[in-house]
Protein backbone atom coordinates (compact mmCIF):
# COMPACT_ATOMS: atom_id res chain seq x y z
CA UNK A 1 0.00 0.00 0.00
CA UNK A 2 2.94 2.27 -0.72
CA UNK A 3 1.56 5.40 -2.33
CA UNK A 4 -1.00 7.76 -0.79
CA UNK A 5 -4.65 7.70 -1.71
CA UNK A 6 -5.89 10.03 -4.46
CA UNK A 7 -8.62 12.49 -3.52
CA UNK A 8 -11.21 10.51 -5.48
CA UNK A 9 -10.72 7.67 -3.00
CA UNK A 10 -12.15 9.70 -0.14
CA UNK A 11 -15.12 10.91 -2.17
CA UNK A 12 -15.94 7.40 -3.31
CA UNK A 13 -15.40 5.95 0.16
CA UNK A 14 -17.86 8.49 1.54
CA UNK A 15 -20.32 7.61 -1.23
CA UNK A 16 -19.90 3.92 -0.47
CA UNK A 17 -20.56 4.50 3.24
CA UNK A 18 -23.71 6.45 2.42
CA UNK A 19 -24.83 3.70 0.04
CA UNK A 20 -24.39 1.05 2.72
CA UNK A 21 -26.37 3.20 5.15
CA UNK A 22 -29.05 3.58 2.46
CA UNK A 23 -29.17 -0.19 1.93
CA UNK A 24 -29.19 -1.21 5.57
CA UNK A 25 -30.99 1.71 7.23
CA UNK A 26 -34.58 0.85 6.30
CA UNK A 27 -34.12 -2.88 6.90
CA UNK A 28 -32.66 -2.26 10.34
CA UNK A 29 -35.51 0.16 11.06
CA UNK A 30 -38.04 -2.61 10.43
CA UNK A 31 -36.07 -4.98 12.59
CA UNK A 32 -36.02 -2.47 15.43
CA UNK A 33 -39.67 -1.48 15.11
CA UNK A 34 -40.84 -5.09 15.15
CA UNK A 35 -39.81 -5.12 18.81
CA UNK A 36 -42.05 -2.11 19.43
CA UNK A 37 -43.91 -2.10 22.76
CA UNK A 38 -47.61 -3.12 22.88
CA UNK A 39 -48.74 0.51 22.62
CA UNK A 40 -46.28 1.48 19.91
CA UNK A 41 -47.25 2.42 16.39
CA UNK A 42 -45.90 2.06 12.87
CA UNK A 43 -43.25 4.75 13.29
CA UNK A 44 -40.82 6.02 15.86
CA UNK A 45 -40.62 6.68 18.76
CA UNK A 46 -40.25 3.22 20.22
CA UNK A 47 -42.79 2.72 22.99
CA UNK A 48 -40.76 0.31 25.05
CA UNK A 49 -39.27 -2.93 23.86
CA UNK A 50 -41.22 -6.17 23.70
CA UNK A 51 -41.91 -9.28 21.70
CA UNK A 52 -45.61 -8.45 21.85
CA UNK A 53 -46.06 -8.27 18.07
CA UNK A 54 -44.31 -11.58 17.50
CA UNK A 55 -46.65 -13.14 20.05
CA UNK A 56 -49.61 -11.62 18.32
CA UNK A 57 -48.36 -12.84 14.95
CA UNK A 58 -47.84 -16.33 16.34
CA UNK A 59 -51.28 -16.60 17.95
CA UNK A 60 -53.55 -14.47 15.76
CA UNK A 61 -51.67 -14.18 12.47
CA UNK A 62 -52.79 -11.24 10.36
CA UNK A 63 -56.38 -10.02 10.16
CA UNK A 64 -58.32 -11.64 7.28
CA UNK A 65 -55.49 -13.91 6.14
CA UNK A 66 -54.34 -17.34 7.15
CA UNK A 67 -50.72 -16.29 7.23
CA UNK A 68 -49.32 -19.52 8.61
CA UNK A 69 -50.79 -21.63 5.81
CA UNK A 70 -49.27 -19.20 3.34
CA UNK A 71 -45.99 -19.48 5.22
CA UNK A 72 -46.08 -23.28 5.00
CA UNK A 73 -46.97 -23.17 1.30
CA UNK A 74 -44.07 -20.85 0.55
CA UNK A 75 -41.63 -23.06 2.43
CA UNK A 76 -42.79 -26.21 0.62
CA UNK A 77 -42.72 -24.51 -2.76
CA UNK A 78 -39.30 -23.00 -2.00
CA UNK A 79 -37.84 -26.40 -1.13
CA UNK A 80 -39.23 -28.06 -4.29
CA UNK A 81 -37.97 -25.17 -6.43
CA UNK A 82 -34.57 -25.43 -4.73
CA UNK A 83 -34.20 -29.15 -5.43
CA UNK A 84 -35.39 -28.88 -9.04
CA UNK A 85 -33.18 -25.85 -9.70
CA UNK A 86 -30.10 -27.68 -8.46
CA UNK A 87 -30.80 -30.91 -10.33
CA UNK A 88 -31.88 -29.37 -13.63
CA UNK A 89 -29.13 -26.73 -13.68
CA UNK A 90 -26.50 -29.31 -12.83
CA UNK A 91 -27.64 -31.64 -15.60
CA UNK A 92 -27.86 -28.83 -18.14
CA UNK A 93 -24.50 -27.47 -16.98
CA UNK A 94 -22.96 -30.89 -17.71
CA UNK A 95 -24.67 -30.92 -21.10
CA UNK A 96 -23.16 -27.55 -22.03
CA UNK A 97 -19.66 -28.91 -21.50
CA UNK A 98 -20.25 -31.02 -24.58
CA UNK A 99 -21.99 -30.17 -27.79
CA UNK A 100 -25.62 -30.83 -28.51
CA UNK A 101 -28.10 -29.73 -31.10
CA UNK A 102 -30.10 -26.67 -30.12
CA UNK A 103 -27.60 -25.59 -27.45
CA UNK A 104 -27.51 -22.01 -28.73
CA UNK A 105 -31.27 -21.81 -29.08
CA UNK A 106 -31.79 -23.17 -25.56
CA UNK A 107 -29.35 -20.64 -24.12
CA UNK A 108 -31.18 -17.89 -25.99
CA UNK A 109 -34.48 -18.99 -24.43
CA UNK A 110 -32.95 -19.17 -20.94
CA UNK A 111 -31.50 -15.67 -21.20
CA UNK A 112 -34.79 -14.41 -22.65
CA UNK A 113 -36.62 -15.86 -19.66
CA UNK A 114 -34.22 -14.09 -17.31
CA UNK A 115 -34.80 -10.66 -18.77
CA UNK A 116 -38.45 -11.03 -19.79
CA UNK A 117 -40.69 -8.66 -17.80
CA UNK A 118 -42.18 -10.94 -15.15
CA UNK A 119 -45.74 -9.77 -15.73
CA UNK A 120 -45.56 -11.11 -19.30
CA UNK A 121 -44.41 -14.55 -18.12
CA UNK A 122 -47.07 -14.60 -15.44
CA UNK A 123 -49.80 -13.61 -17.86
CA UNK A 124 -48.66 -16.24 -20.36
CA UNK A 125 -48.74 -19.06 -17.83
CA UNK A 126 -52.10 -17.85 -16.53
CA UNK A 127 -53.49 -17.91 -20.07
CA UNK A 128 -51.99 -21.32 -20.78
CA UNK A 129 -53.72 -22.88 -17.80
CA UNK A 130 -56.97 -21.10 -18.49
CA UNK A 131 -57.05 -22.41 -22.05
CA UNK A 132 -56.14 -25.86 -20.74
CA UNK A 133 -58.96 -25.71 -18.19
CA UNK A 134 -61.47 -24.62 -20.84
CA UNK A 135 -60.35 -27.42 -23.11
CA UNK A 136 -60.66 -30.06 -20.40
CA UNK A 137 -64.13 -28.88 -19.39
CA UNK A 138 -65.30 -28.86 -23.00
CA UNK A 139 -63.66 -31.89 -24.58
CA UNK A 140 -62.50 -34.28 -21.88
CA UNK A 141 -64.54 -37.41 -21.11
CA UNK A 142 -67.06 -36.96 -18.33
CA UNK A 143 -65.00 -39.05 -15.92
CA UNK A 144 -62.27 -36.42 -16.06
CA UNK A 145 -64.34 -33.30 -16.58
CA UNK A 146 -66.79 -33.95 -13.75
CA UNK A 147 -65.82 -31.99 -10.71
CA UNK A 148 -62.80 -30.61 -12.56
CA UNK A 149 -62.05 -27.06 -11.64
CA UNK A 150 -58.57 -25.96 -12.62
CA UNK A 151 -55.11 -27.38 -13.18
CA UNK A 152 -53.62 -24.20 -11.77
CA UNK A 153 -51.96 -24.55 -8.43
CA UNK A 154 -48.92 -24.29 -6.26
CA UNK A 155 -47.08 -27.26 -7.69
CA UNK A 156 -48.15 -26.85 -11.30
CA UNK A 157 -48.38 -23.29 -12.62
CA UNK A 158 -46.71 -21.51 -9.70
CA UNK A 159 -43.86 -24.02 -9.63
CA UNK A 160 -43.32 -23.52 -13.36
CA UNK A 161 -43.40 -19.74 -12.98
CA UNK A 162 -40.74 -19.92 -10.27
CA UNK A 163 -38.52 -22.21 -12.32
CA UNK A 164 -38.52 -19.78 -15.26
CA UNK A 165 -36.94 -17.33 -12.81
CA UNK A 166 -34.55 -19.55 -10.82
CA UNK A 167 -33.23 -21.82 -13.59
CA UNK A 168 -31.55 -19.03 -15.61
CA UNK A 169 -29.60 -18.05 -12.49
CA UNK A 170 -28.79 -21.71 -11.84
CA UNK A 171 -27.55 -22.35 -15.37
CA UNK A 172 -25.46 -19.16 -15.52
CA UNK A 173 -23.85 -20.05 -12.19
CA UNK A 174 -23.10 -23.53 -13.62
CA UNK A 175 -21.35 -21.85 -16.58
CA UNK A 176 -19.30 -19.77 -14.18
CA UNK A 177 -18.41 -22.90 -12.19
CA UNK A 178 -17.33 -24.95 -15.21
CA UNK A 179 -15.40 -22.00 -16.71
CA UNK A 180 -13.17 -22.22 -13.65
CA UNK A 181 -13.14 -26.02 -13.46
CA UNK A 182 -9.89 -27.73 -14.37
CA UNK A 183 -10.83 -30.64 -16.66
CA UNK A 184 -7.52 -32.37 -15.93
CA UNK A 185 -8.97 -33.81 -12.71
CA UNK A 186 -11.64 -35.51 -14.71
CA UNK A 187 -9.18 -36.70 -17.36
CA UNK A 188 -6.98 -38.14 -14.63
CA UNK A 189 -9.94 -40.03 -13.24
CA UNK A 190 -10.75 -41.42 -16.68
CA UNK A 191 -7.13 -42.39 -17.28
CA UNK A 192 -7.29 -44.35 -14.05
CA UNK A 193 -10.25 -46.26 -15.45
CA UNK A 194 -13.22 -44.45 -13.91
CA UNK A 195 -16.54 -44.74 -15.73
CA UNK A 196 -18.23 -41.43 -16.62
CA UNK A 197 -20.56 -41.88 -13.66
CA UNK A 198 -17.67 -42.60 -11.27
CA UNK A 199 -15.73 -39.58 -12.53
CA UNK A 200 -18.79 -37.42 -11.98
CA UNK A 201 -19.64 -38.90 -8.60
CA UNK A 202 -16.16 -39.06 -7.08
CA UNK A 203 -14.29 -36.24 -8.84
CA UNK A 204 -16.47 -33.58 -10.44
CA UNK A 205 -19.26 -33.34 -7.86
CA UNK A 206 -17.00 -33.11 -4.80
CA UNK A 207 -15.04 -30.30 -6.47
CA UNK A 208 -18.01 -28.25 -7.61
CA UNK A 209 -20.18 -29.26 -4.63
CA UNK A 210 -19.82 -26.03 -2.61
CA UNK A 211 -20.81 -23.90 -5.60
CA UNK A 212 -23.77 -26.14 -6.31
CA UNK A 213 -24.98 -25.47 -2.77
CA UNK A 214 -24.92 -21.80 -3.78
CA UNK A 215 -27.33 -22.60 -6.62
CA UNK A 216 -29.68 -24.22 -4.12
CA UNK A 217 -29.52 -21.12 -1.94
CA UNK A 218 -30.36 -18.94 -4.93
CA UNK A 219 -33.22 -21.25 -5.85
CA UNK A 220 -34.82 -21.13 -2.43
CA UNK A 221 -34.45 -17.42 -1.74
CA UNK A 222 -35.55 -16.32 -5.22
CA UNK A 223 -38.64 -18.48 -4.85
CA UNK A 224 -39.25 -17.35 -1.26
CA UNK A 225 -39.49 -13.69 -2.38
CA UNK A 226 -41.08 -14.13 -5.80
CA UNK A 227 -44.20 -12.07 -6.48
CA UNK A 228 -44.38 -10.81 -10.03
CA UNK A 229 -44.23 -14.14 -11.87
CA UNK A 230 -46.43 -15.90 -9.34
CA UNK A 231 -49.19 -13.30 -9.31
CA UNK A 232 -51.30 -14.61 -12.21
CA UNK A 233 -50.10 -18.20 -11.99
CA UNK A 234 -50.80 -19.21 -8.44
CA UNK A 235 -54.44 -20.30 -8.48
CA UNK A 236 -56.61 -19.85 -5.40
CA UNK A 237 -54.06 -20.11 -2.63
CA UNK A 238 -51.46 -17.37 -2.35
CA UNK A 239 -47.82 -17.65 -1.35
CA UNK A 240 -46.50 -15.66 1.61
CA UNK A 241 -45.04 -12.69 -0.32
CA UNK A 242 -48.29 -12.31 -2.26
CA UNK A 243 -50.28 -12.21 0.98
CA UNK A 244 -47.77 -9.79 2.40
CA UNK A 245 -48.06 -7.50 -0.61
CA UNK A 246 -51.84 -7.47 -0.18
CA UNK A 247 -51.47 -6.52 3.47
CA UNK A 248 -49.12 -3.55 3.10
CA UNK A 249 -51.94 -1.03 3.10
CA UNK A 250 -54.47 -2.76 5.37
CA UNK A 251 -52.36 -3.72 8.38
CA UNK A 252 -51.75 -0.73 10.60
CA UNK A 253 -49.85 -2.30 13.49
CA UNK A 254 -46.22 -3.35 13.86
CA UNK A 255 -47.35 -6.96 13.44
CA UNK A 256 -46.45 -6.60 9.76
CA UNK A 257 -42.91 -5.61 10.76
CA UNK A 258 -42.75 -8.72 12.94
CA UNK A 259 -43.69 -10.75 9.88
CA UNK A 260 -41.02 -8.91 7.89
CA UNK A 261 -38.40 -9.72 10.50
CA UNK A 262 -39.53 -13.33 10.47
CA UNK A 263 -39.29 -13.76 6.68
CA UNK A 264 -35.87 -12.12 6.73
CA UNK A 265 -34.84 -14.54 9.46
CA UNK A 266 -35.86 -17.45 7.22
CA UNK A 267 -33.67 -16.09 4.40
CA UNK A 268 -30.74 -15.60 6.76
CA UNK A 269 -31.28 -19.08 8.17
CA UNK A 270 -31.03 -20.49 4.64
CA UNK A 271 -27.79 -18.57 4.07
CA UNK A 272 -26.41 -19.98 7.32
CA UNK A 273 -27.43 -23.52 6.35
CA UNK A 274 -25.85 -23.08 2.91
CA UNK A 275 -22.62 -21.68 4.36
CA UNK A 276 -22.50 -24.54 6.83
CA UNK A 277 -22.96 -27.06 4.02
CA UNK A 278 -20.25 -25.37 1.94
CA UNK A 279 -17.79 -25.42 4.84
CA UNK A 280 -18.57 -29.07 5.52
CA UNK A 281 -18.08 -30.03 1.88
CA UNK A 282 -14.80 -28.14 1.73
CA UNK A 283 -13.47 -29.81 4.84
CA UNK A 284 -14.33 -33.25 3.56
CA UNK A 285 -12.50 -32.61 0.32
CA UNK A 286 -9.45 -30.37 0.74
CA UNK A 287 -8.99 -30.32 -3.03
CA UNK A 288 -12.28 -28.51 -3.44
CA UNK A 289 -10.72 -25.15 -2.74
CA UNK A 290 -8.61 -25.56 -5.88
CA UNK A 291 -11.51 -25.97 -8.26
CA UNK A 292 -14.41 -23.99 -6.92
CA UNK A 293 -13.59 -20.35 -7.10
CA UNK A 294 -16.92 -18.85 -6.21
CA UNK B 1 -14.52 -36.27 -27.04
CA UNK B 2 -14.97 -39.87 -26.12
CA UNK B 3 -18.09 -41.45 -24.69
CA UNK B 4 -19.17 -39.64 -21.57
CA UNK B 5 -22.11 -41.64 -20.38
CA UNK B 6 -25.44 -39.88 -20.68
CA UNK B 7 -25.75 -38.00 -23.97
CA UNK B 8 -25.71 -34.23 -23.68
CA UNK B 9 -29.13 -33.68 -25.18
CA UNK B 10 -30.67 -35.98 -22.58
CA UNK B 11 -29.00 -34.00 -19.81
CA UNK B 12 -30.34 -30.73 -21.18
CA UNK B 13 -33.80 -32.12 -21.85
CA UNK B 14 -35.46 -31.57 -18.42
CA UNK B 15 -34.38 -27.94 -18.34
CA UNK B 16 -35.44 -27.43 -21.94
CA UNK B 17 -38.82 -29.02 -21.21
CA UNK B 18 -39.49 -26.61 -18.34
CA UNK B 19 -38.77 -23.63 -20.57
CA UNK B 20 -40.90 -24.98 -23.41
CA UNK B 21 -43.92 -25.62 -21.17
CA UNK B 22 -43.66 -22.58 -18.92
CA UNK B 23 -42.02 -19.98 -21.13
CA UNK B 24 -42.11 -20.58 -24.89
CA UNK B 25 -45.67 -21.90 -25.14
CA UNK B 26 -47.08 -19.24 -22.76
CA UNK B 27 -45.42 -16.53 -24.84
CA UNK B 28 -46.83 -17.91 -28.08
CA UNK B 29 -50.27 -18.19 -26.46
CA UNK B 30 -50.03 -14.58 -25.29
CA UNK B 31 -49.34 -13.42 -28.84
CA UNK B 32 -52.18 -15.62 -30.11
CA UNK B 33 -54.72 -14.49 -27.51
CA UNK B 34 -53.88 -10.84 -28.16
CA UNK B 35 -55.71 -11.34 -31.48
CA UNK B 36 -58.68 -13.11 -29.89
CA UNK B 37 -62.04 -11.62 -29.12
CA UNK B 38 -63.81 -11.66 -25.76
CA UNK B 39 -67.09 -10.88 -24.04
CA UNK B 40 -68.05 -10.61 -20.41
CA UNK B 41 -67.96 -14.36 -19.83
CA UNK B 42 -65.29 -15.91 -21.96
CA UNK B 43 -62.49 -15.45 -24.44
CA UNK B 44 -63.32 -16.31 -28.04
CA UNK B 45 -60.87 -17.67 -30.61
CA UNK B 46 -60.78 -15.19 -33.48
CA UNK B 47 -58.43 -13.04 -35.47
CA UNK B 48 -59.18 -9.43 -34.70
CA UNK B 49 -57.15 -6.28 -34.19
CA UNK B 50 -59.76 -5.09 -31.71
CA UNK B 51 -57.48 -5.29 -28.65
CA UNK B 52 -54.70 -3.32 -30.29
CA UNK B 53 -57.08 -0.73 -31.73
CA UNK B 54 -58.82 -0.30 -28.39
CA UNK B 55 -55.50 0.06 -26.61
CA UNK B 56 -54.77 3.16 -28.65
CA UNK B 57 -58.35 4.29 -29.15
CA UNK B 58 -58.62 8.03 -29.61
CA UNK B 59 -54.89 8.52 -29.15
CA UNK B 60 -54.36 10.07 -32.57
CA UNK B 61 -57.41 12.29 -32.40
CA UNK B 62 -56.56 13.65 -28.96
CA UNK B 63 -52.93 14.16 -29.83
CA UNK B 64 -53.82 16.42 -32.78
CA UNK B 65 -56.58 18.27 -31.00
CA UNK B 66 -55.91 21.75 -29.65
CA UNK B 67 -54.53 21.75 -27.04
CA UNK B 68 -52.96 18.31 -27.61
CA UNK B 69 -53.82 15.68 -25.03
CA UNK B 70 -52.47 12.22 -24.28
CA UNK B 71 -54.72 9.20 -24.17
CA UNK B 72 -54.53 6.88 -21.15
CA UNK B 73 -52.36 4.29 -22.86
CA UNK B 74 -49.76 6.76 -24.07
CA UNK B 75 -49.80 8.53 -20.72
CA UNK B 76 -49.22 5.24 -18.93
CA UNK B 77 -46.35 4.34 -21.25
CA UNK B 78 -44.78 7.77 -20.82
CA UNK B 79 -45.05 7.52 -17.01
CA UNK B 80 -43.44 4.09 -17.08
CA UNK B 81 -40.69 5.22 -19.43
CA UNK B 82 -40.04 8.33 -17.37
CA UNK B 83 -39.69 6.35 -14.12
CA UNK B 84 -37.63 3.76 -15.98
CA UNK B 85 -35.28 6.44 -17.34
CA UNK B 86 -34.76 8.04 -13.95
CA UNK B 87 -34.12 4.72 -12.24
CA UNK B 88 -31.73 3.65 -15.01
CA UNK B 89 -29.71 6.87 -14.83
CA UNK B 90 -29.42 6.82 -11.03
CA UNK B 91 -28.64 3.10 -10.70
CA UNK B 92 -26.09 3.36 -13.52
CA UNK B 93 -24.19 6.30 -12.02
CA UNK B 94 -24.42 4.96 -8.48
CA UNK B 95 -23.66 1.38 -9.48
CA UNK B 96 -20.70 2.46 -11.60
CA UNK B 97 -19.25 4.58 -8.79
CA UNK B 98 -19.66 1.82 -6.20
CA UNK B 99 -18.24 -0.83 -8.53
CA UNK B 100 -15.32 1.48 -9.37
CA UNK B 101 -14.61 2.00 -5.69
CA UNK B 102 -14.70 -1.73 -4.97
CA UNK B 103 -12.65 -2.71 -8.01
CA UNK B 104 -9.94 -0.05 -8.06
CA UNK B 105 -9.72 1.60 -4.66
CA UNK B 106 -10.13 -1.40 -2.38
CA UNK B 107 -6.82 -3.14 -2.72
CA UNK B 108 -7.04 -6.39 -0.81
CA UNK B 109 -9.19 -9.25 -2.03
CA UNK B 110 -10.49 -10.05 1.46
CA UNK B 111 -11.65 -6.47 1.94
CA UNK B 112 -13.32 -6.56 -1.47
CA UNK B 113 -15.23 -9.70 -0.54
CA UNK B 114 -16.27 -8.30 2.84
CA UNK B 115 -17.52 -5.00 1.37
CA UNK B 116 -19.25 -6.88 -1.41
CA UNK B 117 -21.09 -9.05 1.13
CA UNK B 118 -22.09 -5.93 3.04
CA UNK B 119 -23.81 -4.75 -0.16
CA UNK B 120 -25.47 -8.08 -0.94
CA UNK B 121 -26.88 -9.16 2.43
CA UNK B 122 -29.88 -6.75 2.40
CA UNK B 123 -30.65 -8.27 -1.02
CA UNK B 124 -31.78 -11.44 0.75
CA UNK B 125 -34.61 -9.63 2.47
CA UNK B 126 -37.97 -9.88 0.74
CA UNK B 127 -38.65 -7.06 -1.72
CA UNK B 128 -42.00 -6.15 -0.16
CA UNK B 129 -40.37 -5.89 3.24
CA UNK B 130 -37.70 -3.64 1.80
CA UNK B 131 -40.44 -1.46 0.35
CA UNK B 132 -42.55 -1.16 3.49
CA UNK B 133 -39.40 -0.53 5.50
CA UNK B 134 -39.43 2.99 3.99
CA UNK B 135 -42.79 3.78 5.59
CA UNK B 136 -41.46 4.52 9.10
CA UNK B 137 -38.83 6.77 7.51
CA UNK B 138 -40.76 8.59 4.80
CA UNK B 139 -44.33 8.55 6.14
CA UNK B 140 -46.33 11.55 7.25
CA UNK B 141 -45.16 10.99 10.83
CA UNK B 142 -41.97 9.29 9.75
CA UNK B 143 -38.47 9.88 10.97
CA UNK B 144 -37.60 12.37 8.22
CA UNK B 145 -40.68 14.50 8.78
CA UNK B 146 -40.17 14.38 12.56
CA UNK B 147 -36.61 15.57 12.10
CA UNK B 148 -37.49 18.30 9.61
CA UNK B 149 -40.20 19.62 11.92
CA UNK B 150 -38.00 19.50 14.97
CA UNK B 151 -35.36 21.53 13.13
CA UNK B 152 -38.13 23.95 12.09
CA UNK B 153 -37.21 23.51 8.45
CA UNK B 154 -40.84 22.85 7.58
CA UNK B 155 -44.08 23.67 9.40
CA UNK B 156 -46.23 20.87 8.05
CA UNK B 157 -45.16 17.31 7.24
CA UNK B 158 -43.79 16.94 3.72
CA UNK B 159 -46.33 14.84 1.81
CA UNK B 160 -44.44 13.89 -1.34
CA UNK B 161 -41.95 11.65 0.44
CA UNK B 162 -44.20 8.60 0.39
CA UNK B 163 -46.69 7.33 -2.20
CA UNK B 164 -45.17 9.45 -4.94
CA UNK B 165 -42.86 9.23 -7.96
CA UNK B 166 -40.04 10.05 -5.58
CA UNK B 167 -40.83 7.07 -3.34
CA UNK B 168 -41.12 4.76 -6.36
CA UNK B 169 -37.75 5.80 -7.79
CA UNK B 170 -36.13 5.62 -4.36
CA UNK B 171 -37.42 2.10 -3.80
CA UNK B 172 -36.26 0.94 -7.23
CA UNK B 173 -32.79 2.35 -6.59
CA UNK B 174 -32.80 0.66 -3.20
CA UNK B 175 -33.87 -2.69 -4.65
CA UNK B 176 -31.95 -2.92 -7.90
CA UNK B 177 -28.68 -0.95 -7.76
CA UNK B 178 -27.02 -4.25 -6.86
CA UNK B 179 -28.01 -5.63 -10.28
CA UNK B 180 -25.93 -2.83 -11.78
CA UNK B 181 -22.98 -3.18 -9.38
CA UNK B 182 -22.40 -6.92 -9.87
CA UNK B 183 -21.93 -7.01 -13.68
CA UNK B 184 -20.00 -3.72 -13.82
CA UNK B 185 -17.72 -4.88 -11.01
CA UNK B 186 -17.23 -8.16 -12.87
CA UNK B 187 -16.16 -6.29 -16.03
CA UNK B 188 -13.88 -3.97 -14.11
CA UNK B 189 -12.08 -6.86 -12.41
CA UNK B 190 -11.14 -8.14 -15.86
CA UNK B 191 -9.43 -4.90 -16.86
CA UNK B 192 -5.68 -5.40 -17.00
CA UNK B 193 -4.22 -3.06 -14.39
CA UNK B 194 -1.21 -2.46 -16.66
CA UNK B 195 -3.50 -0.53 -19.01
CA UNK B 196 -4.27 2.00 -16.30
CA UNK B 197 -0.58 2.41 -15.59
CA UNK B 198 0.15 2.80 -19.30
CA UNK B 199 -2.50 5.50 -19.54
CA UNK B 200 -0.95 7.34 -16.62
CA UNK B 201 2.57 6.99 -18.04
CA UNK B 202 1.30 8.39 -21.33
CA UNK B 203 0.16 11.47 -19.44
CA UNK B 204 -3.57 10.86 -19.08
CA UNK B 205 -5.33 12.57 -16.19
CA UNK B 206 -7.49 10.52 -13.85
CA UNK B 207 -10.62 11.66 -15.68
CA UNK B 208 -9.13 10.84 -19.10
CA UNK B 209 -8.18 7.36 -17.90
CA UNK B 210 -11.72 6.89 -16.66
CA UNK B 211 -13.45 7.98 -19.86
CA UNK B 212 -10.97 6.49 -22.34
CA UNK B 213 -9.98 3.24 -20.66
CA UNK B 214 -12.28 2.20 -17.80
CA UNK B 215 -15.67 3.12 -19.24
CA UNK B 216 -15.13 1.48 -22.67
CA UNK B 217 -13.80 -1.70 -21.05
CA UNK B 218 -16.70 -1.80 -18.58
CA UNK B 219 -19.23 -1.61 -21.39
CA UNK B 220 -20.33 -5.26 -21.23
CA UNK B 221 -21.10 -4.96 -17.52
CA UNK B 222 -22.90 -1.68 -18.08
CA UNK B 223 -25.00 -3.28 -20.82
CA UNK B 224 -25.93 -6.36 -18.75
CA UNK B 225 -26.79 -4.29 -15.68
CA UNK B 226 -28.83 -1.88 -17.80
CA UNK B 227 -30.81 -4.70 -19.43
CA UNK B 228 -31.62 -6.09 -16.01
CA UNK B 229 -32.75 -2.82 -14.50
CA UNK B 230 -34.66 -1.61 -17.57
CA UNK B 231 -36.64 -4.81 -18.07
CA UNK B 232 -37.50 -5.08 -14.37
CA UNK B 233 -38.72 -1.51 -14.14
CA UNK B 234 -40.62 -1.57 -17.45
CA UNK B 235 -42.75 -4.55 -16.39
CA UNK B 236 -43.06 -3.71 -12.71
CA UNK B 237 -46.36 -3.44 -10.93
CA UNK B 238 -45.45 -4.39 -7.36
CA UNK B 239 -43.03 -1.59 -6.47
CA UNK B 240 -44.99 1.06 -8.32
CA UNK B 241 -48.15 -0.21 -6.63
CA UNK B 242 -46.84 -0.30 -3.07
CA UNK B 243 -44.63 2.80 -3.17
CA UNK B 244 -47.02 4.81 -5.31
CA UNK B 245 -49.91 4.06 -2.97
CA UNK B 246 -51.69 2.29 -5.89
CA UNK B 247 -52.15 5.74 -7.47
CA UNK B 248 -49.55 5.69 -10.24
CA UNK B 249 -50.41 3.87 -13.47
CA UNK B 250 -47.70 1.75 -15.06
CA UNK B 251 -47.85 -0.67 -17.96
CA UNK B 252 -47.41 -3.64 -15.63
CA UNK B 253 -50.19 -2.44 -13.34
CA UNK B 254 -52.50 -1.92 -16.29
CA UNK B 255 -51.92 -5.51 -17.45
CA UNK B 256 -52.36 -6.80 -13.91
CA UNK B 257 -55.63 -4.93 -13.48
CA UNK B 258 -56.98 -6.24 -16.78
CA UNK B 259 -56.02 -9.78 -15.79
CA UNK B 260 -57.84 -9.26 -12.49
CA UNK B 261 -60.94 -8.23 -14.44
CA UNK B 262 -60.55 -11.37 -16.59
CA UNK B 263 -60.03 -9.27 -19.74
CA UNK B 264 -57.36 -11.57 -21.06
CA UNK B 265 -57.14 -10.52 -24.74
CA UNK B 266 -56.57 -6.80 -24.03
CA UNK B 267 -54.07 -7.74 -21.32
CA UNK B 268 -52.29 -9.95 -23.82
CA UNK B 269 -52.22 -7.14 -26.38
CA UNK B 270 -50.64 -4.80 -23.84
CA UNK B 271 -48.15 -7.51 -22.91
CA UNK B 272 -47.15 -7.81 -26.58
CA UNK B 273 -46.74 -4.04 -26.88
CA UNK B 274 -44.69 -3.99 -23.68
CA UNK B 275 -42.58 -6.82 -24.98
CA UNK B 276 -41.95 -4.97 -28.22
CA UNK B 277 -40.85 -1.87 -26.31
CA UNK B 278 -38.51 -3.87 -24.10
CA UNK B 279 -37.09 -5.80 -27.06
CA UNK B 280 -36.18 -2.56 -28.83
CA UNK B 281 -34.34 -1.38 -25.71
CA UNK B 282 -32.51 -4.70 -25.31
CA UNK B 283 -31.68 -4.91 -29.01
CA UNK B 284 -29.97 -1.55 -28.74
CA UNK B 285 -27.99 -2.71 -25.71
CA UNK B 286 -26.98 -6.19 -26.92
CA UNK B 287 -25.28 -4.72 -29.97
CA UNK B 288 -22.50 -4.16 -27.45
CA UNK B 289 -21.94 -7.59 -25.94
CA UNK B 290 -21.89 -11.37 -26.04
CA UNK B 291 -23.33 -12.38 -22.68
CA UNK B 292 -21.85 -15.86 -22.49
CA UNK B 293 -18.27 -14.57 -22.73
CA UNK B 294 -18.80 -12.47 -19.67
CA UNK B 295 -19.17 -15.30 -17.15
Amino acid sequence: MGEGRPRSFYWLAALFALFVLFLWGPVLTILLLSFQGPDGGLTFPMNGISTHWFNKLWHDGLPNVDIWSAFARSVRLGVVVMVLTVVLSLLAGLAYRKRFRGADQLLFVVIASLIMPSIVVSLGIGLEFRILDDAVKRYAPAALADGYDTAMGLFTSALGAHLTWTLPFGLLIMFAIFNRFDPRYEEAARDLGATPWQALRHVVLPIIGPSVVGIGLFGFTLSWDEIARTSQAVGYLNTLPLELQGQTTTVTTPVIYALGTLTTAVSLLMIAVALGAILMLRRRQPLASVGAGT
Amino acid sequence: MTDKGMPAWAQALPLAAVFVVFFVVPLLLTVMVSFWNYNEYEILPDFTLRNYLEAFEGCGRRLWSAPPELCTTLKTYLTTLRICGMVWLITLLLGFAIAYFLAFHVRSLTMQIVLFLVCTIPFWTSNVIRMISWIPLLGRNGLINQTLQKLHLVEHPVEWLLFSDFAVVLAFVHLYTLFMIVPIFNSMMRIDRALLEAARDAGASGWQTLTNVVVPLSKPGIAIGSIFVLTIVMGDFVTIGVMGGQQIASVGKMINTQMGALQFPPAAAHAVILLGTVLIIIWALTRLIDIRKEL
